[in-house]
């Protein structure tokens, strides 16, 4: 799994790559719990996420949440239908925001 | 299960497997393949090896001669290293649940979680609660297994079985013991976690009307012979006598061979008291 984080109009947009699984999970964790509170807008693009298992829909929940509980707001960008398979299991795809590209989200109503 | 079945990727391979206890053979040199992404029934009556054929796909029994390939890899001469590591890819449902009595339910899913991971403790809860959220259990982390019903316990054995989420799974008897709707329920939640995690699921079960909803494919066996591998509707158009034994419900009833029945009584057949 790679990362990358930057800002553009006033969101933080941390990019995950790879698979997230029980090896890379705990680096996206840290990743995303250190960008949280740092931010109030942050969008988590997945786009070249090829896989993601439990423990790495786990850190997202947890960071989700988190960063609602400061305030913040978090959207999630360009879901494989293998990840969207992974979160309607477990009906997240009724919790989590997500759009189908970082412009989109952007301009979406908070 | 659209693609051509020689074209799918095999998650199990038997080869040619015999296996005996004692002098009795059990298993009479069987072969099956089991693709990935398919949900592979394995049924027959008491007697018939199924519940052998499980224990040696899952390792807990050695075959007297064969061979088990699972995710390619082949268990034969494996070092216990190495058989970890396979099994970590793997996950068990077993029939009696066999959850520890002495935790809770969310420490039991846990288990394989803090075994052989060294995940967060708050990313394993979540998981934990997240298994339980799709096996219809929220909120049931902090009961412990004796306050769950039948159909509760089986629930939470999927869960742990899954927490890791394995890429083969396997299931012993999952509809034994309950009543039809949970029965159903557990069926659907077997097709759920095939669909959504392309989970390549073998289920072990005498129950005909779970095998025909769940199955890609049936293995029948019978005295540690295939009868049979094929589909549902393979399995009921099959003119075999005691295919349709096993659909007329029939299976248990060992068809009745005097001289081998009195060989027995008198001990004079196999010598079933030196079994392992």
């Amino acid at each position: 799994m790679e990362h990358y984080v930057r800002e553009e109009q006033g969101y933080h947009i941390v990019t995950l790559t790879g698979e997230i699984d029980l090896e890379t999970s705990p680096q996206a964790r840290q990743i995303l719990l250190e960008t949280v509170p740092q931010s109030t807008k942050l969008l988590i693009e997945m786009a070249s996420v090829t896989y993601i298992d439990s423990s790495g829909i786990a850190t997202l929940v947890e960071a989700f949440q988190r960063a609602k509980k400061n305030g913040g707001q978090v959207a999630f960008i360009c879901l494989n239908p293998a990840v969207v398979r992974v979160l309607t299991l477990a009906r997240l795809d009724k919790v989590f925001t997500i759009h189908a590209d970082i412009e989109s989200a952007i301009h979406a109503e908070p | 299960m659209t693609m051509p079945l020689s074209e799918l990727e095999p998650i199990i391979e038997v080869i040619d497997l015999t296996t005996h206890y004692g002098s009795r053979k059990i298993l009479n040199g069987i072969s099956l393949t089991v693709h990935k992404g398919e949900v592979m029934v394995i049924m027959g009556g008491s007697g018939s090896g199924k519940s052998t054929l499980l224990r040696h796909l899952i390792g807990l029994e050695h075959p007297s001669s064969g061979n088990i390939k699972l995710l390619g890899q082949d268990i034969r001469n494996m070092t216990e290293h190495d058989m970890t590591q396979l099994y970590r890819k793997v996950g068990v449902a077993f029939q009696s649940g066999a959850l520890f009595s002495s935790m809770t339910v969310g420490e039991n899913i846990m288990l394989p979680l803090r075994e052989h991971t060294k995940l967060d403790q708050k990313t394993m809860e979540i998981m934990a609660r997240l298994k339980l959220e799709v096996v219809n259990l929220a909120g049931f982390e902090d009961l412990m297994p004796s306050e769950l019903s039948g159909g509760m316990l089986k629930r939470a054995a999927f869960a742990r079985a899954v927490i890791m989420d394995p890429v083969l799974l396997f299931c012993d008897e999952p509809s034994a013991g309950l009543d039809p709707v949970v029965s159903s329920s557990l069926d659907e939640l077997i097709l759920r976690l095939k669909d959504a995690l392309d989970m390549t699921i073998v289920v072990v079960t005498h129950e005909l009307e779970s095998a025909f909803r769940i199955a890609d494919r049936i293995t029948v066996l019978d005295k540690g012979d295939i009868l049979t591998i094929g589909t549902v509707d393979d399995v009921r158009a099959s003119d075999n006598r005691r295919i349709q034994d096993l659909l007329n419900r029939h299976f248990e009833e060992e068809i009745l061979d005097p001289d081998a029945y009195l060989a027995r009584l008198t001990g004079e057949s196999e010598a079933l008291f030196s079994q392992v």
